[in-house]
């Protein structure tokens, strides 16, 4: 199978009709969650081609034409990228519609998605050879381009930085920062506050291990899980060149509390920020004490 | 969804799991009663979510009738970690020839159960050296692969099958209740070689309890919990004196560490979500007022697109309200700031330009 290519997905290539208009489909968009959202993606750049609400069809959403089914919508659009915006009780259903139209992207927003739900879907993703980013995240966005997801805009800008988070406003915020001492982004990808991520750290750094204009990685973790300490693995593994800087929210939380993630708690010390900072020293990467730092650790970093 | 032992042992009793004869009791009648039908000697078990109860005297053995009545006192007023018990089991001592652990956790970076078992029951597993560790699928355990781990532990004879029995129907439950943990530690192999289980961890995915009716008795919401709930936030209460709130609960953690770093302690973790609108900011405040250990709250609030002056109000609306008394130490990144400030003029609530003068702020005046 056809290595997954997130920037050939979103973007196009060069001799595209619509290279960087590549269609977006919007599941939800007739939600106040999804109309507000689909409102600001468009105003940023985003070609939010159609939307889907059962029931809605042949509606249209502020010019942009409503359909019943993924089925329709894909067929009137040839999109291959999908923003879900339902409520976590439909989104089985909804991520599945959207596989079977042939969706490639599926950007997953909703909170409160049984873990059960995302696993599934993440199986049949890849057996389709398409992808999720989510759920429980601010999405994906392209500074300058395209979003797709929840997150405001003034914190981005565009560069050559990869931003990948497990918390929304932390992406915000690190990016911002970035952005205040002149690291643009190439990318930001909301990795989810969930324990099944569909795009995990691994992957994500996968997605920009080869591009030559993503110069430097970003990775805002949290306390939970083991995906920061197979991240460090891999680096270490695979010997990842390009200068990664970390974060990892938590330290003083306490044990066996859920700190508003589902993915965030820790039960002995799997999923500690100990665990996470001792194996981010192993494979060099520094880890900044509060999110305000991370700059200054990139430019040091860079100049080594 | 934690669930408590005699919860989970509910659970395992529906899925043909053996237990101990046991009995809830949450007053002394009950206690007397659940003796009589159980038999002394018994073992009492403090009914909490937190671990660590033997080591924290919250398990005691009852080895005459006489003791039953203060041991019983004794356990059902006895915090744990600041939680007090829900009521107290009382069960039949067993007579053990060897203890197992076993559990089936949902591994999430490979999307399925890892089962993990060991010959040594009772111990903390993530210290212990002989242990087994198999992936499972989500729909169940192949019981090849259940009789391999059994002769990976040593089993042998009824042991074998007991194992291979126990393992299956534990992996059942925790695929069909949907189980981010199912944990027996220990279990108790008999003289026959049949099998009990002594203890269960068992937590329940919360987002999955929309369609499990049938474990909602088992929720245990406290009345802020449920406020909190209900206006979409999500709570933590915590020890300290400082209530943080802010939008997002990654930004809130990591408010939380800065705190620590200051000296100061977090008494509250609220994260009010996406909406940062007037009405949200009071909800909140007024969840937080219930809180009596609060003496200070901080604010954190990332946006971009958020206009401070809304916040102002809502801090402003819950001083006129009486809301809150407490001092309000805030860092609102977003337009209209110097308006803020003006708003919040003579009131007990400050705006900082960063998170840093805030929590510096805030922790100095809870030490006073």
């Amino acid at each position: 199978m056809e290595k997954f290519d997130i920037f050939k997905t979103l973007e196009g290539d060069k001799n595209d009709g619509d290279y960087k208009k590549k269609p977006v489909v919007i599941q939800g968009i007739t939600g106040s969650f999804g109309s507000t959202h689909s409102r600001l993606m468009k105003a940023y750049g985003t070609n939010v081609a159609a939307g889907v609400t059962p029931g809605k069809g042949g509606q249209d959403f502020e010019g942009t034409p409503v359909y019943n089914t993924m089925a329709e919508a894909v067929k009137a659009t040839g999109a291959q990228i999908s923003g879900i915006f339902v409520p976590a009780p439909f989104f089985l259903k909804a991520a599945m519609d959207a596989l079977d139209a042939g969706i490639k992207l599926l950007v997953a927003i909703p909170e409160h998605v049984p873990i059960r739900d995302s696993i599934k879907v993440v199986d049949y993703a890849r057996s389709k050879g398409a992808r999720m980013v989510g759920p429980n995240t601010a999405g994906v966005i392209i500074p300058e381009v395209m979003k797709i997801g929840i997150m405001p805009a003034q914190p981005f800008k565009a560069g050559r930085t990869a931003v990948f988070s497990r918390s929304g406003t932390l992406m915000y915020e690190v990016s911002f920062s970035l952005t205040n001492r002149g690291f643009g982004q190439r990318i930001g990808i909301g990795i989810g506050g969930d324990p099944v991520n569909g795009t995990n750290l691994i992957e994500a750094f996968e997605l920009v291990r080869d591009r030559p204009d993503v110069d430097s990685v970003v990775v805002v973790g949290e306390i939970g899980g083991d995906a920061e300490e197979q991240l460090a693995q891999y680096i270490i593994d695979t010997s990842f060149a390009k200068p990664v800087v970390a974060y990892i929210a938590g330290r003083a939380a306490p044990k066996e509390k859920r700190m508003g993630h589902a993915g965030a708690i820790v039960y002995g010390n799997y999923g500690s920020a100990e665990s996470k900072a001792s194996n981010y020293a192993k494979a060099g990467v520094p880890v900044a004490k509060r999110p305000a730092e991370v700059p200054a650790l990139l430019e040091q970093k860079m100049k080594k | 969804m934690r669930l408590l032992e005699y919860q989970g042992k509910e659970l395992f009793d529906q899925y043909g799991i053996r237990i101990p004869r046991s009995q809830l009791a949450n007053n002394i009648v009950e206690a007397r009663e659940g003796a009589k039908k159980i038999g002394i000697p018994l073992v009492l078990k403090s009914q909490l979510t937190v671990g660590g109860r033997g080591k924290a005297g919250a398990i005691l053995k009852v080895k005459s009738e006489d003791e039953l009545e203060p041991k019983f006192a004794d356990l059902i007023h006895k915090e744990v970690k600041g939680e007090l018990p829900r009521g107290i089991l009382l069960e039949e001592m067993t007579p053990i020839k060897q203890e197992l652990y076993l559990s089936l956790f949902l591994n999430r970076g490979k999307r399925c159960y890892s089962l993990i078992a060991s010959a040594e029951g009772g111990v903390e597993i993530e210290t212990s050296d002989n242990k087994v560790v198999v992936d499972v699928p989500l729909d169940g355990l192949n019981p090849q692969v259940a009789e391999d781990t059994a002769q990976k532990l040593g089993l042998t004879g009824n042991a074998v099958v007991a194992f291979v029995d126990l393992a299956i129907k534990l992996s059942k439950m925790a695929g069909e209740k949907e189980a981010e943990l199912a944990e027996i530690n220990p279990v108790a192999i008999l003289g026959d070689g049949s099998m009990l289980a002594l203890d269960a961890k068992v937590i329940i995915d919360d987002n999955s309890m929309f369609r499990h009716p049938e474990l909602k008795e088992y929720e245990h919401v406290s009345e802020l919990e449920k406020q909190a709930e209900v206006s979409g936030f999500s709570l933590v209460e915590l020890e300290g004196n400082i209530a943080i709130l802010g939008n997002g609960a990654g930004l809130v953690m990591s408010t939380l560490d800065l705190v620590a770093d200051a000296g100061g302690k977090a008494g509250a973790f609220l994260d009010f979500g996406g909406k940062a609108t007037t009405e949200t900011i009071y909800e909140a405040l007024k969840v937080i007022s219930q809180i009596k250990h609060i003496d200070a709250i901080l604010v954190n609030l990332f946006g971009g697109i958020v206009k401070t002056s809304l916040v102002a109000q809502a801090i402003l609306d819950a001083y006129g309200n009486n809301v809150i008394s407490v001092p309000v130490f805030a860092r609102i990144s977003g337009a209209e700031s110097e308006k803020s400030k003006e708003m919040l003029q003579g009131s007990r609530a400050k705006l900082y330009g960063t998170v840093d003068e805030a929590i510096v702020a805030a922790v100095a005046a809870v030490k006073k």
